[in-house]
């Protein structure tokens, strides 16, 4: 019973091929597989956004939107149904293109972003036995795949000409690049230790639990300072407060979005949002166990659950995140990527290694390895600070 | 010849000539970006799936994003009004149409090109990260070095000096 | 044609493209992408062999290919450097009006 619930999706999946003739059915199953994907990461998508609205909302001490329910009835739901209204403003809003703007390249931006985004879905592993293809090197397929978001990105800036877009496209490849070290190699010290660059192979290695805990790699030294390197840096990449320079309201209107209006901003606006749930499920998949229960008692509950779970749970970390911290100036943030995140990444690295090669050691590999990153940590950080280059706003008033 | 690979071919073709010969640098740039891709296709339909992906990573990633960034800091964004073609540059084409002339006839005319298509060869990337850990360690270690060295190299050549600034 | 020359053809025209983009236009980034254009060809003609040569287990296609990716970003990195410099210096990037010695 609990088995058939795990693989539901899959037997389905197998269950409706099976009527289809041979030569059918690696299409079919192409399609069958990415489908519900794109149905169910829209559907979060839509979800995501008043979920946002209304975290925010309470943040700020107010109600955020309440209203929308089910259409034509009188069923509120607490405002989640406010996703359709918005969607049926962004469909039927007029398609305002900028007289001056390089009107080919102003259309293809909004789907260069999605194309990329889509694909890193591809190599995720959202359950048992549930990637859509799982590639000999998909980490690097993701990786490689997610840069592409960058060439869309100056594109939108570019084709716009306006100087809004252009200061909002360069900050952000900027932002991006910068951020996308800290991101690969604190994901390399997992493709180090697993020794495969296979997604299901990672997964596959955070299994089982010690003493009542589970094998993720986020409970040891590394690992623990690699997610949350992971997790800053997956901020930055998906243009995230306190990283959202780039499309900052208060400063450059909206970044390099700034001249899109109705659908093709609904598309900016959804490439976002799902680019931030790709990556954190590379980061769940990387440090978080993947699909994996985190306890041996609740193993019976099925593997896309747990995925979800731990997606959902990230993303309201994120909107906190959001409604907490206040916005970096640039050069705080080129210099926390490169004097503090790339540096604390290539020690972490080394750490790694200590921590393989001292296998079977007991404590003390836990002990050096936490001090190996505690260490540096408290001087780079103090270092830094001293010298001002990062450290608390400090704000001035008018007298 | 599978369709597949003549359709990769003809947008690799097609965008490699629109990346030379627009006028405008940032739309050369962006079929550069198309060529990149046809070419990383090409490589996975090749059986060099790794390959493939660090082409994307790479050049996609990181050398077209420079080119456009060089632009930009050029200020050559805008389309030009003057000529865009070198002096002989008649010249220039005749060249190119001797080499591939040169090049083609070879290809065709070669007696080592054996006929046989041998099975797909496997290049797992645990064979790849085996082969650069062992046979070519010493060319891994050389290409750290000169990527250090280029970077470094790069940040003092672009970096504004100091007497200028001021 | 064998498959193997298919892939040699196309390998060659892309290098030709890339031979005449390089030498029939002024600016300079456009020489810069023509250079590209023929690393990547040639990159192609390493992929291709490894494909359809006698001993692909050996991997040397492949890795030649992966080192000459690095390289290539690494000339990419110099290449655009110097172009930046010289734009700094001469306000143009035209490959033309570069011919003078004196700093």
């Amino acid at each position: 019973m609990v088995e058939s619930l795990d693989q539901l999706f899959v037997n389905l999946k197998h269950w409706a091929l099976g009527f289809l003739p041979e030569a059918l059915q690696p299409l079919v199953s192409a399609v069958l597989s990415i489908v519900p994907l794109v149905a169910v990461f829209g559907g979060l998508f839509a979800i995501v956004t008043i979920f946002e609205r209304k975290g925010l909302g309470r943040i700020q001490n107010r109600y955020g939107p309440n209203r929308v329910g089910i259409p034509f009835t009188d069923i509120r739901l607490a405002g989640f149904g406010q996703f359709i209204p918005d969607g049926i403003k962004a469909l039927i809003k007029e398609d305002v293109v900028p007289r001056a703007a390089d009107k080919v390249v102003h259309f293809l931006a909004p789907v260069v972003l999605l194309i990329p985004v889509l694909l890193t879905y591809a190599v995720l592993p959202i359950g048992r036995n549930m990637t859509v293809v799982d590639f000999d090197a998909g980490v690097l397929f993701f990786f490689s795949v997610g840069a592409a978001v960058e060439i869309s990105v100056f594109m939108a800036g570019w084709s716009s000409r306006n100087k809004y877009s252009l200061l909002g496209a360069m900050r952000g490849i900027a932002q991006m690049i910068s951020y996308e070290i800290p991101l690969i190699l604190s994901a390399v010290t997992v493709i180090m230790l697993v020794g495969s660059l296979k997604t299901s192979d990672i997964v596959a290695a955070q299994a089982g639990f010690t003493a009542g805990l589970p094998n993720w790699f986020v409970l040891t030294p590394w690992g623990f300072a690699g997610f949350v390197m992971f997790l800053i840096a997956a901020l930055a990449e998906s243009n995230r407060a306190p990283f959202d320079l780039p499309e900052a309201e208060s400063e450059l209107i909206a970044g390099y979005f700034t001249e899109y209006s109705g659908f093709k901003f609904a598309l900016f606006f959804l490439g976002e949002y799902l680019g931030m749930f790709a990556i954190i499920g590379l980061g769940i998949t990387l440090f978080l166990g993947g699909w994996h229960a985190p306890f041996p008692f609740l193993t019976w509950v099925p593997s896309y659950v747990w995925f979800m779970t731990k997606l959902l749970a990230i993303v309201f970390f994120f909107i906190w995140v959001r409604g907490t911290l206040p916005r970096l100036r640039m050069d705080q943030l080129m210099s926390f990527a490169w004097k503090f995140m790339i540096p604390m990444a290539l020690i972490n690295l080394v750490v790694a290694a200590v921590w393989h090669f001292m296998a079977g050691t007991g404590a003390a590999r836990w002990v050096v390895c936490a001090l190996l990153i505690a260490g540096p940590y408290v001087l780079l950080g103090r270092g830094l600070m001293e010298n001002k280059h990062l450290g608390k706003r400090t704000y001035r008033f008018a007298d | 010849m599978s369709p597949v690979f003549l359709i990769l071919a003809l947008v690799t073709l097609l965008s490699a000539v629109a990346a030379i010969s627009f006028r405008n640098l940032v739309h050369c740039s962006l079929s550069l970006v198309v060529t990149f891709a046809g070419l990383a296709g090409l490589y996975l339909q090749l059986h060099a799936q790794f390959v493939g992906f660090a082409q994307v990573l790479v050049y996609i990633g990181a050398v077209a994003i420079l080119i456009v960034f060089a632009i930009l800091l050029t200020r050559s964004a805008d389309t030009p009004n003057h000529a865009v073609l070198a002096p002989g540059w008649l010249v220039g084409i005749a060249v190119a149409v001797v080499v591939f002339g040169a090049l083609g006839l070879a290809i065709l005319k070669s007696e080592a090109i054996s006929k046989k298509v041998p099975a797909a060869p496997e290049a797992t990337v645990k064979q790849i990260g085996d082969a650069l850990m062992n046979q070519y360690v010493l060319p891994l270690e050389v290409i750290g070095l000169l990527l250090t060295a280029a970077m470094i190299g790069a940040v003092i050549i672009a970096m504004r000096d100091d007497k200028e600034a001021k | 044609m064998t498959e193997l020359q298919g892939y040699l053809l196309l390998s060659a025209l892309l290098f030709t493209i890339g031979l005449a983009g390089a030498i029939t236009r002024r600016n300079a980034i456009l020489a810069l992408i023509g250079i590209e254009l023929m690393l990547n060809a040639a990159n192609l003609n390493f992929i291709a062999f490894w494909r359809f040569g006698p001993n692909p287990e050996a991997l040397t296609g492949l890795m030649f290919v992966i080192f000459s990716i690095a390289i290539a970003a690494a000339e990419a990195a110099v290449g655009l450097a110097l172009i930046i410099a010289i734009y700094r210096h001469y306000k143009s990037v035209n490959l033309d009006e570069m011919n003078n010695l004196k700093g």
